[in-house]
């Protein structure tokens, strides 16, 4: 595994990930930041043979990624990013795949591809940018939007409730999910580096600005006086701090998080919650996940929870070397002639 | 003892095999085709099932057949009637007894003829002791007992016992045709090969319908159906779905990429992904996928990734693939989609055959999204379609529909296995040169170069939106939209030039030309023969290229006087014929779920000639 503290040998630098096509979002754009931290991301990740790396992408603002970076791509259909993706990984396992989707891409039309393939384990990373709405419809809710979101779909707000996308990538097995914001380039990009370096299906969850239909979402957790007493930057093995004085941390309370207030002497660092990436139960990263939802409590952001086990594309591989190696190469005569056969004369 | 009986010789037999869902019959009658096949007759099959997998026992719609034809000449359609019936239970015998031929043989398990089983058929009293079967020749056979008996002493629970009465009843009909049992008691060896008390079982139930039949006095004759004349050679027997799986084996062989098969269960297309599953020695990559959308996606991203990709489906599921179809005709990226189509619309008919997805596979999408379509004939021609399939989807950098049937794909003919050396070498348009490159450069074909992922210097991405020419750049303008539109359009087109011309079998002009396609050519073929034997004059011909059709067509249309077009759906292919040619023509729609009878289509060829048989 790299350490981010190491120089990384590279040929390569962000320009040459940078493809000639003009970049068509929006102006003040949280998609321009990922854009940007991936293409500076890279040339640590892809140290050579850039053209092993395959983008894609489904439907979407999120999805026009693919056009943008001067690697091999395809844009895909609506939703359909995981599929796409997963036959271009299974049949070349020596490409790095990673595919570009939004909320509604991935979580609604696309929901149950992203279930499977997380199931699967493929060995395909997903930058999945969360605005909590559709943009290139013109501002509908998504499957990520609040309850009560008025939009023109919803002028009297929806119904119905959101997914909650890290625990829903937990529930479907994926083997690395994390999270990061648009507007946290150093955190984003070690996120980046961090699934770059993992097997098997590595999901991100970007909280993305939308400035033209959903502006100020994540407001509170990206401006200078309210981020650092709501967001909590999750560090493997480290107790979780966060606060404008790292003057808070959290507890488990059996199975419920309480924020405590390190500054008062009653609590200290050694009585925190520590983080652990790689437990093997998921309880706690499901905790996790659902702790912005708590009143009072702070967003993660990080990795919530990583494994290591064999991805699909390793087990295709496997069964194909084992069988090779018992039944020897595939002889189409003999396949066509097996079974009972009969000579006319 | 019993006395030496009596062989009588003939020339062809029909044979059906009807029984409950979980009675084994598709097995005995797969067993009794593959020992038939091997025997050297010539054959064609009918399996005839229902939906349910194992619906209540001894109900109407439970009842669950399989038809064979076999001859000592060339035949080329599973029968109208059958001439012998082995119907395990009552609702078997009710369900089949209509189509049996006058004074036909009927077999029974005799003991399945109780007071439940007669009121789950619907009779009032039994067939077998009224007159209702006094135009067959009937044989009420204690099937269950029997084997029962033979299997005594086995450590076999009842259930399991009765269970093995197929067995009996196929070693029967092994004794009554004249077949020997080997192939079979091979099968059953390999099969149960982890369960030696079936195959102690199985094995004894089949002997013993053996020697039932040389023992009883009932039976006093037995019939055997010499070897077919075929063409020298090794043979196998083998079903559509088969030869379409080793098809695109052979066309990754000969292409030289590896297969991937993005796929999702669907009736009666599953096999193939069966089938394709076992080759990983070949590096084939099955993708059991989470629906039919991810099956043809998966295979939209190995092929963009460089391999012979394809995915298989029967009719809801290519409605479902049709918007990832637009994708691969806009990326341009080769993508073989097998159709075995089947009784629609909806969920339709699941397990029964039909020929109603034409239009779909030729229109069925958004926009002008033109795709090669292709149509294999017999179960055997499910082998070269499938690399033909394979050849244009590479050559033309495009995807194409391959449409097979439930007909072609469960049942099965004699197949004169080829020699690997002489199918067709498969060329790829793959490139590495990084001089000149463009992704949408267009070779004399108007194909583009198929530059894949790992190849240096060659980055460059597709995707849904209207491309530019040439560079393959995201462009919106109009007059580049009207010329792509042309352009893929052409590009199809041209696939005219490279497939050969339409055949007709018979005088090359006339009063009369049935035209075909799909899954009808032996129907029809039958039927043309017999108008023959009858004194009309008329010629054959059959589509197995959809889209475009070959250069041919019009001309050989125009040549005679009617046109006659029999298919199982309400005139696909005459509505393409008449658009396309501007001409008149007659239909002949059946749609039964079931391939035509051969009298279907001839009663039509005689209503259309008149008495004009030149007698």
């Amino acid at each position: 595994m790299a350490n981010s503290t190491e120089k990384v040998v590279t040929k390569y630098t962000a320009k040459d990930f940078s493809s000639d096509q003009d970049v068509r979002w929006c102006p003040g754009c949280g998609d321009y930041s990922i854009l940007a931290q991936v293409q500076r991301t890279f040339p640590e990740i892809v140290t050579e043979h850039k053209e092993n790396i395959v983008w894609v992408s489904g439907i979407g603002c999120s999805s026009r990624f693919p056009y943008y970076m001067n690697t091999y791509g395809i844009h895909g259909i609506h939703g359909r990013a995981a599929t796409i993706a997963s036959g271009v990984k299974i049949a070349n396992p020596d490409l790095a795949v990673w595919v570009a989707t939004g909320d509604g891409d991935m979580l609604s039309i696309g929901g149950n591809h992203f279930i499977h393939a997380c199931r699967k384990n493929i060995d395909i990373k997903i930058l999945m940018f969360n605005n909590r709405i559709y943009g290139l419809t013109k501002g509908q809710y998504s499957p990520t939007s609040e309850k009560g979101k008025v939009t023109k779909t919803t002028p009297f707000g929806s119904v119905d409730y959101p997914f909650n996308p890290i625990s829903l990538a937990i529930g479907s097995e994926a083997s690395f999910i994390a999270r990061s914001l648009d507007r946290n380039a150093k955190h984003m990009q070690e996120m980046i580096r961090r699934a770059g370096e993992h097997k098997g299906t590595a999901f991100i969850e970007i909280f993305q600005n939308c400035n033209i239909f959903n502006d100020g979402a994540f407001e509170l957790l990206t401006e200078k006086d309210t981020k650092e007493d709501n967001v909590l930057v999750m560090e493997h093995e480290k107790p979780l701090v966060f606060g404008k004085n790292s003057d808070k941390g959290i507890k488990l309370d059996g199975m419920t998080p309480v924020v405590v207030d390190l500054s008062a002497g009653e609590f200290t660092k050694d009585d925190l919650w520590i983080h652990d990436e790689f437990e093997k139960s998921p309880a706690r990263a499901i905790i996790l996940s659902h702790m912005e939802e708590m009143p009072g409590m702070p967003t993660p952001i990080g990795i919530f929870r990583q494994i290591h086990k064999e991805t699909y594309d390793e087990g295709i591989e496997r069964q194909i070397a084992n069988i090779k190696s018992k039944k020897g190469e595939g002889d189409l005569e003999k396949i066509l002639f097996s079974g009972n056969t009969w000579e006319v004369k | 003892m019993s006395k030496v009986k009596e062989v009588l010789k003939l020339k062809e037999v029909t044979v059906r095999f009807a029984g409950d869902s979980g009675d084994g019959m598709q097995l005995t009658g797969s067993q009794f085709s593959d020992t038939t096949a091997w025997v050297g007759n010539d054959l064609n099959t009918l399996p005839d099932y229902p939906a349910e997998i194992r619906a209540p026992a001894g109900t109407l719609y439970g009842v669950s057949g399989f038809q064979l034809h076999f001859s000592s000449d060339d035949i080329h359609t599973p029968g109208d009637q059958p001439d012998v019936l082995v119907a395990m239970n009552p609702a078997a015998l009710k369900k089949n007894l209509s189509e049996l031929r006058n004074g036909g043989m009927i077999i029974v398990n005799s003991d399945s003829f109780d007071l439940k089983n007669l009121k789950l058929a619907n009779y009032a009293t039994n067939p077998l002791e009224d007159e209702s079967l006094s135009g067959y020749e009937v044989f009420k056979v204690p099937i269950s007992s029997l084997t029962a008996n033979a299997l005594e002493g086995t450590k076999l629970s009842p259930k399991e016992v009765a269970r093995c009465k197929n067995f009996f009843a196929l070693g029967l009909m092994y004794w009554l045709y004249n077949r020997p049992p080997e192939t079979t008691i091979t099968w059953i060896h390999e099969k149960f090969k982890s369960k030696p008390e079936y195959v102690e079982a199985n094995e004894k139930a089949l002997k013993a319908g053996i020697n039932f039949g040389e023992m009883t006095e009932a039976f006093t004759t037995r019939y055997s159906v010499e070897p077919a004349r075929l063409p020298k050679g090794t043979y196998r027997n083998i079903s559509g779905n088969e030869a379409t799986a080793l098809g695109f084996l052979a066309a990754s062989v000969k292409s030289g990429l590896p297969l991937f098969l993005g796929s999702y269960p669907i009736t009666p297309a599953s096999e193939i992904l069966q089938y394709l599953s076992n080759y990983k020695n070949f590096g084939v990559k099955t993708f059991q996928a989470e629906d039919e959308i991810a099956g043809v996606c998966s295979a939209i991203g190995a092929s963009y990734a460089g391999h012979l990709a394809i995915t298989n489906t029967s009719g809801p599921g290519l409605a479902l693939k049709t918007e990832a179809i637009g994708l691969a005709v806009m990326t341009e990226l080769p993508v073989v989609i097998i159709d075995v189509q089947r009784g629609g619309p909806s969920t339709g008919l699941p397990t029964k055959t039909e020929q109603a997805d034409l239009l779909q596979s030729i229109y069925g999408r958004n926009g002008e999204s033109p795709v090669p379509v292709l149509a294999a004939r017999t179960p055997r021609d499910c082998f070269y379609m499938a690399i033909e399939a394979s050849r244009i989807a590479l050559k033309y950098m495009t995807p194409v529909i391959l449409l097979t049937d439930g007909y072609l794909a469960n049942g099965s003919e004699p197949w004169k296995i080829p020699d690997v050396k002489d199918l067709p070498e498969i060329k790829t348009k793959i490139r590495t040169e990084k001089e000149g490159f463009f992704p949408y450069l267009r070779d004399d074909n108007l194909s583009r170069p198929w530059a894949i992922p790992g190849t240096p210097e060659l980055e460059h991405r597709v995707g849904g939106l209207e491309k530019a020419n040439i560079t393959g750049n995201v462009n919106y303008d109009p007059d580049n939209h009207d010329f792509m539109i042309k352009l893929r359009a052409q590009k199809v087109q041209n696939i005219e030039n490279d497939i050969p011309d339409l055949k007709v079998d018979g005088d090359e002009s006339g009063e009369l030309l049935l035209l075909g396609w799909g899954g009808t050519y032996g129907t029809i073929k039958e039927a043309v023969s017999k108008a023959r034997e009858l004194g009309y004059t008329l010629s054959q011909a059959h589509l197995r290229y959809l889209n475009p059709m070959p250069k041919n067509t019009g001309d050989v249309l125009s040549r005679f006087k009617k046109i006659l077009i029999p298919e199982i759906n309400l005139g696909q292919l005459a509505k393409l014929i008449r658009s396309e040619f501007l001409i008149e023509v007659e239909q002949l729609n059946v749609v039964r779920g079931l391939p035509f009878r051969t009298s279907d289509i001839l009663t039509k060829i005689t209503e259309t000639l008149g008495g004009n048989n030149g007698k």
